[in-house]
């Protein structure tokens, strides 16, 4: 089995569903960071058969929960000292502001700058979410890459 | 007190709110002086980022017959959003010397936007081909008022039903009540969208019938509901000469209806009831109107909580 450097300071996310690993650090904008980032794709686990990992150094202190919308089976271990000091179990989020992006073109949100991109869980099961402006639905089973808005916090951070 | 401080779309509204703003249309139908004065000292602005000079005039003349003031403008090149300024801004900088905002936009859910940022009570006065609760209000307060109620009725709703959104919420709002049935009259190419089948009739249990011409089902209907049959929306000029006829309601018809089924249209009409019925005391579409300003006089004073 590959073998990654256990980290000091960062975070984990862990079961992650096998091929959704590459949406979560699009999602991430990872690739834009400085940030030391391991991917591990299709690692034997013994919950799935079969899962994605990544790995963030010296990263603590962000707001993961939304990842819950894109897989809700994963989990973000937060480690200091070579401990896990946290360990966030994510959940399928009730409300998202400015993660999935409307793509109804009559959508107010097609033209005014600014306003929040707000999607709303209207069905668990199907995990669908209703855009708060135009009804337009949207199913996060299907395939949504383009729906998903990056996140910009580790541009931001690695900046300084 | 109404729970919500704004109205974007009819189902904002709960069976009773309803019944609370249909009894005080009814009390000022009856009683028009006593309310002449109510909203004395209110301004009610009209930002209409779309043309609709109907539903503009309406809300309008509502207002005026409380006694508020109107300001406003009715199309966005004579406005500040015609030099670039967003939704927001122009709606909150309105909501600073007005007491409430009728708002219209091209663009689906742009009242919402208003919301976020406003002062003051929001009524969407339609945004795009999405939302139209005024409508949908005066729909419902006229077959109040004609057919005493919302039980027990057949709806008989012809033309477009595919495009048609005065349709959709009016079946929407009518699936809350009792043994309602729905006769559904239109041609292949126009019959209501799945969703609408599946979301309102399916889930509520509806009982419905999917129909082509008004002559087969005439004389069940308490109710007709008119709309406009759009040459645009066939896929040839062909189908549309063959077909429109049986979507123009006329006295020959009308003859086959009962005796109290009412005929409603959302107005403006084209030439899918000619002019012929106009004079057939069940062709009440122009009370209708007017049932359109009482509603929009209700729900001004509650939403400015004058009641
Ligand atoms: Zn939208």
């Amino acid at each position: 089995m590959l073998v990654i450097n256990s980290i000091e300071k960062g975070i984990v996310i862990d079961h992650i569903t096998a091929g959704l690993g590459a949406k979560i650090l699009n999602y991430l904008d990872i690739d834009t960071s400085e940030h030391t980032v391991a991917f591990i794709m299709n690692a034997p686990s013994k919950k799935y058969g079969r899962k994605d990992m990544i790995k963030i150094n010296d990263v603590t202190d962000i707001d993961l929960s939304d990842l819950g919308l894109i897989d809700p089976k994963a989990t973000v271990n937060v480690i200091e000292n070579h401990k896990v000091v946290k360990k966030i179990r994510l959940e399928i989020p009730e409300r998202v502001v400015d993660v999935i992006k409307c793509k109804n073109p009559r959508c107010v949100t097609s033209i005014e700058r600014n306003a929040p991109h707000v999607f709303v869980l209207i069905d668990r099961e199907e995990r669908e979410y209703k855009c708060e402006y135009c009804d337009d639905i949207v199913s996060m089973k299907g395939d949504w890459q383009n729906e998903i808005m990056r996140k910009e916090w580790l541009r931001i951070k690695s900046r300084k | 007190m109404l729970k919500s401080r704004n109205l974007i779309e009819p189902m904002d509204l709960s069976v009773e709110e309803l019944d609370e703003i249909f009894d005080l249309a009814e009390e000022i139908i009856k009683k028009p002086s006593e309310y002449s004065n109510i909203c004395a000292g209110n301004l009610l602005a009209t930002l209409f980022f779309e043309p609709s000079t109907r539903t503009r005039i309406s809300f309008e003349a509502a207002m005026l017959k409380l006694g508020g003031k109107v300001i406003g403008f009715s199309e966005p090149t004579s406005s500040s959003i015609a030099k670039g300024e967003s939704i927001a801004d122009t709606v909150r900088t309105v909501s600073c010397y007005s007491d409430i905002i009728v708002m219209r936009h091209p663009k689906e859910g742009a009242p919402r936007i208003g919301t976020m940022v406003s002062e003051v009570p929001i009524i969407n006065a339609g945004d795009g081909g999405h939302q139209h609760p005024t409508q949908t209000l005066t729909d419902l307060l006229t077959i109040r008022s004609l057919k005493g109620g919302f039980s027990n009725l057949t709806v008989g709703l012809c033309g477009d039903l595919m495009f048609g959104r005065t349709v959709h919420s009016l079946m929407k709002a009518l699936s809350r009540y009792e043994n309602i049935t729905f006769i559904l009259i239109s041609p292949q190419e126009l019959m209501i969208p799945e969703y609408v089948r599946k979301e309102v009739l399916r889930k509520n249990g509806i009982k419905y019938e999917e129909v082509r011409r008004i002559e087969e089902v005439i004389d069940k209907l308490d109710i007709l509901y008119m709309t406009r049959v759009q040459k645009e929306r066939f896929f040839n000029e062909e189908d549309y000469v063959r077909l429109k006829d049986h979507y123009i309601l006329d006295n020959e018809k009308m003859a086959l209806a009962k005796e109290d089924m009412i005929v409603m249209h959302p107005l403006p009409r084209v030439n899918e009831i000619a002019v012929e019925v106009d004079n057939d005391p069940r062709a009440i579409y122009f009370k209708q109107a007017k049932y359109g300003m009482y509603v929009r006089m209700a729900l001004i004073i509650k939403l400015l909580g004058l009641d």
